[in-house]
C-alpha cells in the first residue's frame, strides 16, 4: 500500500490541481500543491524507518494482476538500490513547489499539477518490478516534462522540449522491443526478477544490452548522446531544471542496475569497456567543456553530465565500492545539482540573465545567499565533508582497485570540477560590484532561505554521516555483484 | 447450412426497417433541427448496438441466410463498435451540420444505410455478400461526401472518392472472380477447403490474391493505394470525414479477415509478403508526409495511412511456423489496434468539430493555438488523443502498438524482430507531428479567442471519448480479452 500511495497520491492531487482552473485561484493552487507535496513526502518516510537492511530481497511488495492477457502485473517493491530514490523524489518535489511560489505567475495550477504528476510517475519508475509497468511510468514522465519545458521555459523552449522528448523516446522505443523479446524468451512473463534468472546466449544478451543501453544512456545522459541535456536545462524553468537534474537523470542510471547488468551480465562484462570509456570521456572531456561555458545553467548542465559519468563508471567496474559509490553519487548529485539550479534560479529571478558576465560581486549585496551558494559550489567540486565528496571518493577508490590508471584519469575530474565551479563562483560572486543590476540586488527572503537551508542540511548531513545511505545499499549491492559475476550463458 | 436462421440477422433487418422509416418520417418533419429524425436514428443505433453486444456475449457461431452470412463474435464485436462510432459521429455532427444547411433527412438515412453495408460486410460468408455490403456502404458514403453540394471542395472530394472507390471495388471484384475461377465456389468456407486440398492452379490463385489485396489496400487506405485518403479527408465536410474514416475501417478490417484469413489462410505465405510491403510503405509515406502538413484533417489522413500500416504488420505476422496460438495472438492484436484506432479517430475529429462554428472551420493546425488557455479540459482531451495516436503510455494507443509489436517479436524470427525495430523508429517520426499539435495547443498564443459554443451533448460525449481512451490505456485488459476471445473462436470455427 505504501508504494501505491507514494505513486498515486501526488498524481491524484496533481490531476485535482489541473482541474482547479484559472489563475484567480493561484494561491489556493500553491497551498494545495504544498500540502500535497508534503503529505506525499511523509508517506514515503515509513520506507526509511521500516526498511530491513539485512536482506537483499524486495520489500514493501505489492502484486496484483493488471493486464491478464499479457500476464502483466501491477508489481511494486523496493530494495537497497531503489529505496532512497523514493523519498528523494518526494523531497525534491517539495523544494520545487516552494521554489515556484512567487516566481510562477501564470497557469500556476497547471505548473504545480504537472510537477506533482511527474513526481508520482518517477516514484513509479523506481518501484516498478514489472517490465511493462516500468516502461509505462518511464515513458509517461516525458509528457509532464515536455509541457513544463514548453510552457514555462525560455526563448528556445519549443526546440528544447521537442529535442528532449524525441531523444528520450528514440532510446526507450528500442528498450520496448527488448522488453518484448524478454517476454518471449521467458515464456510469457514481464516480471523483472524472473528475467534476472533467465539464461540467455551471448548474442541475445549483447543485443539486449545495447537496446537497454540506448534507452538509459540517453537518459543518464552519457557522452555522446548528452546534447539534449544542456538545451533542456537552459530552457526549462528553475523547477524543471531541478527535477531534471536531481531525479530524471537518475532514472537512466537506475535502469542500468535494474535491467542491463542483472539481465545481461555476460554482455555487461564483455562490453564494460564501452561504458567505462564513455564515462571517462564524460568525466574529462565534458568537464573541460563545462569550463568554457558563458551561461551558468549550461555550465551546471555539463557538470551534471560529468558527475553522471562518475555514476556509470562506478557501476561498470563491478566492485562494491564502485557500485555503492555510484549510488551515493546519484543521491548526492540529486541534492547538489538541485541546489545549484535553485541558486541560479534565485539570481535569474532578480536579474533575468544567466550569463556569468552579467554578474560580479554579488557577495556584497547578497551575503547570506553567497554563503549558501559557496557551500553548494564546494559540494559540487567534491570537497570533503559535503555530500559530493563521498560518492566521488568511493568511485575513485573503486576504480583504482580495478585499474590504477583509470582511477588516475577519473581523479582528474576533481581538479576540473573544482576549476569550473570555483571559477564560476569567483566571477559571479567575488570582486567589485560590476553593474547596477547587481548593486540593486536584495538578499534572499525567508522562503528562499528555507529551501536553501533544507538542502544545505541535507548536503552536510550526507557528507558527514553517509552511513544510513550506504547501510541500506550494502546487502543489495553485494547480491547484485554476486549475480553479475555469474554467467547466465546457454549454448545458442 | 441451408436454413435461413433469421435470428442471426435481426440487427440488420431492424437497421434496414429503421433506415426506411427514418427516411419516411423525415418527410413530415418541419423542425429545422430535425429532432425526431435525429433521435429516432440514435435510438436505432443504441438498440442495434445493444443487440450486437448481447450476440457477442452469447458467443455462438452460426451461419444464416442459407450460408450467405456468418454470425460470430468478431463480427458482433466490430458491429457494436461500428454502432458506437456512428452514434458518436452523429452527436458530433449535428451542430456542425445544422449551421451549414446539411442537416437533412438524407444525412441520417444514408448514415444508417452505410452502417447496414458495414454490418453486411462484417458478417459476410460469401464473396458476393462482401461485394454487396461494400457497394451499399460506398454508395451511401459517396452521396454523404457530396451532401454539401454548393461547396467546391466537397464536390471534388466526392468525385475523387467515387472514381477511386469504384476502381478499388473493380480490383477486388476481379480478384474474387479469379478465386472463383480457381476454386469453383463463392462461399468463403468452401474456398478455404478447396485451397487446402491443393487442387487449384496455384498461379491463378496467387494472381487473384494480388488483386484482392490491392482492393483491400485501397479500402484500408494503405500506401501505395492511399492517394485518395488525404484529398477526401480534407475535402469532405468534417462529419463525413468521420463517417468514412471511423466505422468503414472496421468493415475493411473485417473483410480483410474474412477474405484473407477465413478464405485464403492457405495462401498466407503469399499475401503476408504483400501486406508487409504495404505496411512498411504506409508507415514511411504516412509518417513522413504527415510532418509537412499544416491542415489538421490532412495530417490526420496521413496519420491514418501510417496507423493502417502498423495494423497490417499485426495481420502479416500471423502465420510463421505452425503455432495456432501465434496466429490468434497476431490477429487479435490487429483487431485491438483497429478498435482503439477508431476510438481515437472519433475523438480527434470530434475536437475539430467542437471548435468549428458558423463560418469557421477549425481544420488548420494553427486553429488549435492556445487551446490550453481557451479550454484546458479540451486541450487535455486532445492531448490524450494525440498521445494515443503516437503510442505513448498511458493511453490506449500504446497498448495497440505494444500488442502488434509483441505479435511480431513472438514469431521469434530475426526478420520480424528487425521489422519491429523499423516500425518503432518510424513511429518515432510519427511522434513528432503529434507532439506538434500538443505544442500548438499548449505553447502558442491563441489566435482564436471565441468561446466554445458547442452544445452540452457534444461536450459530454467528447469528454467520455477522451476518458475512454485513457481508461483503455490504464486498464486495457478487458478489451484485449474480448479481442482474443473473438479471434480464437473465429480460428476454431
Amino acid at each position: 500500500m505504501l508504494l501505491s500511495l507514494a505513486i498515486w497520491l501526488p498524481i491524484a492531487c496533481g490531476l485535482l490541481l489541473l482541474a482547479l482552473g484559472r489563475d484567480e485561484q493561484a494561491n489556493t493552487a500553491r497551498w494545495l500543491a504544498l500540502v500535497a507535496a508534503v503529505i506525499s513526502f511523509l508517506v514515503t518516510l515509513p520506507l526509511i524507518t521500516g526498511f530491513d537492511t539485512a536482506t537483499a530481497g524486495m520489500q514493501f511488495v505489492e502484486k496484483q494482476a493488471w493486464i491478464e492477457r499479457f500476464n502483466v502485473m501491477y508489481h511494486l517493491g523496493v530494495d537497497g538500490i531503489s529505496m532512497w530514490f523514493v523519498p528523494l523524489t518526494a523531497f525534491i518535489t517539495i523544494i520545487v513547489v516552494i521554489a515556484a511560489w512567487e516566481v510562477i505567475e501564470h497557469r500556476v495550477n497547471q505548473y504545480m499539477g504537472a510537477f506533482l504528476v511527474l513526481s508520482g510517475l518517477m516514484v513509479g519508475v523506481f518501484s516498478a518490478l514489472d517490465g511493462l509497468l516500468f516502461y509505462v511510468f518511464f515513458e509517461a514522465t516525458l509528457i509532464p516534462m515536455y509541457i513544463i519545458i514548453g510552457v514555462w521555459g525560455g526563448p528556445r523552449r519549443v526546440y528544447a522540449a521537442f529535442k528532449f522528448f524525441l531523444y528520450t523516446l528514440a532510446g526507450s522505443l528500442l528498450m520496448l522491443i527488448a522488453l518484448l523479446y524478454l517476454y518471449l524468451q521467458s515464456g510469457g512473463s514481464f516480471d523483472i526478477q524472473t528475467w534476472h534468472k533467465l539464461p540467455l546466449p551471448l548474442n541475445a544478451q549483447t543485443l539486449l544490452f545495447f537496446a537497454f543501453f540506448a534507452a538509459f544512456a540517453v537518459k543518464v545522459p552519457m557522452w555522446p548522446v548528452h546534447t539534449w541535456l544542456p538545451d533542456a536545462h537552459v530552457e526549462a524553468p528553475t523547477g524543471g531544471s531541478v527535477v531534471l537534474a536531481a531525479i530524471m537523470l537518475k532514472l537512466g542510471a537506475y535502469g542500468f542496475l535494474r535491467f542491463s547488468m542483472p539481465i545481461a551480465p555476460d554482455a555487461a562484462r564483455e562490453y564494460a569497456w564501452v561504458i567505462i570509456t564513455l564515462s571517462l570521456i564524460a568525466v574529462v572531456y565534458v568537464g573541460l567543456v563545462a569550463l568554457v561555458q558563458q551561461d551558468m545553467k549550461k555550465l551546471v548542465a555539463y557538470s551534471s553530465v560529468a558527475h553522471m559519468g562518475f555514476v556509470t563508471l562506478g557501476f561498470f567496474i563491478f566492485n562494491e565500492l564502485g557500485v555503492s559509490g555510484g549510488l551515493v553519487q546519484m543521491i548526492s548529485h540529486g541534492f547538489v545539482s538541485g541546489a545549484m539550479f535553485l541558486c541560479i534560479g534565485v539570481l535569474y529571478d532578480r536579474v533575468h540573465s544567466r550569463e556569468i558576465a552579467a554578474y560580479g560581486g554579488v557577495v556584497n549585496t547578497m551575503p547570506k545567499f553567497a554563503a549558501f551558494a559557496l557551500l553548494f559550489a564546494m559540494a559540487n567540486c567534491g570537497l570533503p565533508a559535503t555530500a559530493g565528496f563521498v560518492g566521488e571518493w568511493m568511485v575513485i577508490l573503486g576504480t583504482v582497485k580495478y585499474h590504477f590508471w583509470l582511477g588516475a584519469i577519473a581523479a582528474t575530474a576533481l581538479i576540473f570540477g573544482a576549476a569550473y565551479t570555483l571559477w564560476m563562483y569567483k566571477r559571479v560572486y567575488f570582486g567589485e560590484v560590476t553593474n547596477d543590476h547587481v548593486r540593486e540586488l536584495k538578499d534572499i527572503n525567508a522562503r528562499e532561505f528555507f529551501m536553501l537551508a533544507v538542502l544545505a542540511v541535507a548536503v552536510l548531513y550526507m557528507g558527514l554521516y553517509p552511513k544510513p545511505f550506504t547501510d541500506v545499499m550494502h546487502v543489495s549491492v553485494t547480491e547484485l555483484l554476486k549475480h553479475v559475476a555469474q554467467s547466465k550463458l546457454v549454448a545458442p | 447450412m441451408n436454413s435461413m436462421n433469421w435470428l442471426s440477422v435481426y440487427p440488420e433487418i431492424l437497421l434496414l426497417v429503421m433506415a426506411c422509416l427514418v427516411a419516411m418520417v423525415d418527410l413530415f418533419v418541419t423542425d429545422e433541427q430535425r429532432r425526431p429524425t435525429y433521435w429516432l436514428t440514435q435510438l436505432t443505433l443504441v438498440v442495434v448496438g445493444a443487440m450486437h453486444l448481447s450476440y457477442f456475449n452469447e458467443g455462438r457461431i452460426e451461419t444464416g441466410m442459407q450460408g450467405m452470412i456468418v454470425s460470430d463474435p468478431m463480427g458482433h464485436l466490430l458491429g457494436f463498435f461500428a454502432c458506437v462510432a456512428t452514434f458518436v459521429t452523429l452527436v458530433y455532427a449535428r451542430p456542425y451540420a445544422g449551421v451549414r444547411d446539411i442537416l437533412k433527412g438524407e444525412l441520417f438515412t444514408l448514415s444508417l444505410l452505410s452502417l447496414l453495408g458495414i454490418m453486411i460486410m462484417l458478417q459476410a460468408n460469401n464473396f458476393l455478400v462482401i461485394y454487396l455490403g461494400l457497394e451499399l456502404m460506398s454508395l451511401s458514403l459517396y452521396a454523404l461526401v457530396a451532401l454539401r453540394r454548393d461547396h467546391a471542395g466537397s464536390t471534388e472530394a466526392a468525385m475523387k472518392y467515387f472514381v477511386l472507390g469504384a476502381l478499388a471495388s473493380g480490383f477486388l471484384l476481379y480478384g474474387l472472380s479469379m478465386m472463383y475461377g480457381a476454386t469453383g465456389s463463392l462461399s468463403i468456407p468452401r474456398v478455404f477447403e478447396v485451397i487446402a486440398t491443393g487442387a487449384p492452379n496455384k498461379s491463378v490463385l496467387v494472381f487473384g490474391v494480388v488483386f484482392v489485396v490491392a482492393g483491400l489496400a485501397f479500402k484500408l487506405g494503405a500506401a501505395p493505394f492511399h492517394m485518395w485518403v488525404p484529398d477526401v479527408y480534407q475535402g469532405a465536410p468534417t462529419p463525413m470525414t468521420l463517417l468514412l474514416g471511423a466505422a468503414p475501417k472496421l468493415a475493411s478490417f473485417a473483410i480483410t479477415i474474412r477474405l484473407l484469413v477465413e478464405g485464403m489462410l492457405g495462401l498466407a505465405v503469399d499475401w503476408q509478403q504483400m501486406l508487409l510491403v504495404l505496411a512498411v510503405v504506409s508507415l514511411v509515406v504516412g509518417n513522413l508526409a504527415a510532418i509537412a502538413q499544416t491542415n489538421l484533417k490532412r495530417m490526420l489522413a496521413y496519420s491514418t495511412i501510417a496507423q493502417m500500416g502498423f495494423m497490417l504488420l499485426g495481420l502479416a505476422s500471423g502465420v510463421v511456423g505452425d503455432s495456432r496460438d501465434l496466429t490468434a495472438n497476431a490477429y487479435s492484436s490487429a483487431l485491438f489496434y483497429v478498435l482503439t484506432y477508431v476510438l481515437t479517430t472519433l475523438g480527434s475529429f470530434g475536437v475539430i468539430l467542437l471548435l468549428s462554428r458558423q463560418g469557421h472551420e477549425a481544420e488548420e493546425i494553427k486553429d488549435l493555438a492556445g487551446l490550453a488557455k481557451r479550454s484546458p479540459w479540451y486541450a487535455l482531451v486532445m492531448t490524450i488523443f494525440m498521445l494515443s495516436l503516437a503510442g505513448i503510455p498511458p493511453t490506449a494507443g500504446f497498448y495497440a502498438k505494444l500488442s502488434v509489436l509483441q505479435a511480431m517479436v513472438a514469431t521469434n524470427v530475426p526478420f520480424y524482430i528487425g521489422l519491429a525495430v523499423v516500425a518503432v523508429l518510424l513511429s518515432l517520426v510519427g511522434a513528432f507531428y503529434y507532439l506538434r499539435v500538443i505544442k500548438v495547443m499548449f505553447f502558442d498564443e491563441a489566435s482564436d479567442t471565441a468561446p466554445i459554443g458547442a452544445p452540452g451533448d457534444v461536450r459530454a460525449v467528447l469528454s467520455l471519448n477522451g476518458l475512454a481512451v485513457l481508461v483503455f490505456g490504464l486498464l486495457p485488459g478487458g478489451l484485449m480479452a474480448w479481442c482474443a476471445q473473438a479471434v480464437v473462436k473465429l480460428l476454431a470455427a
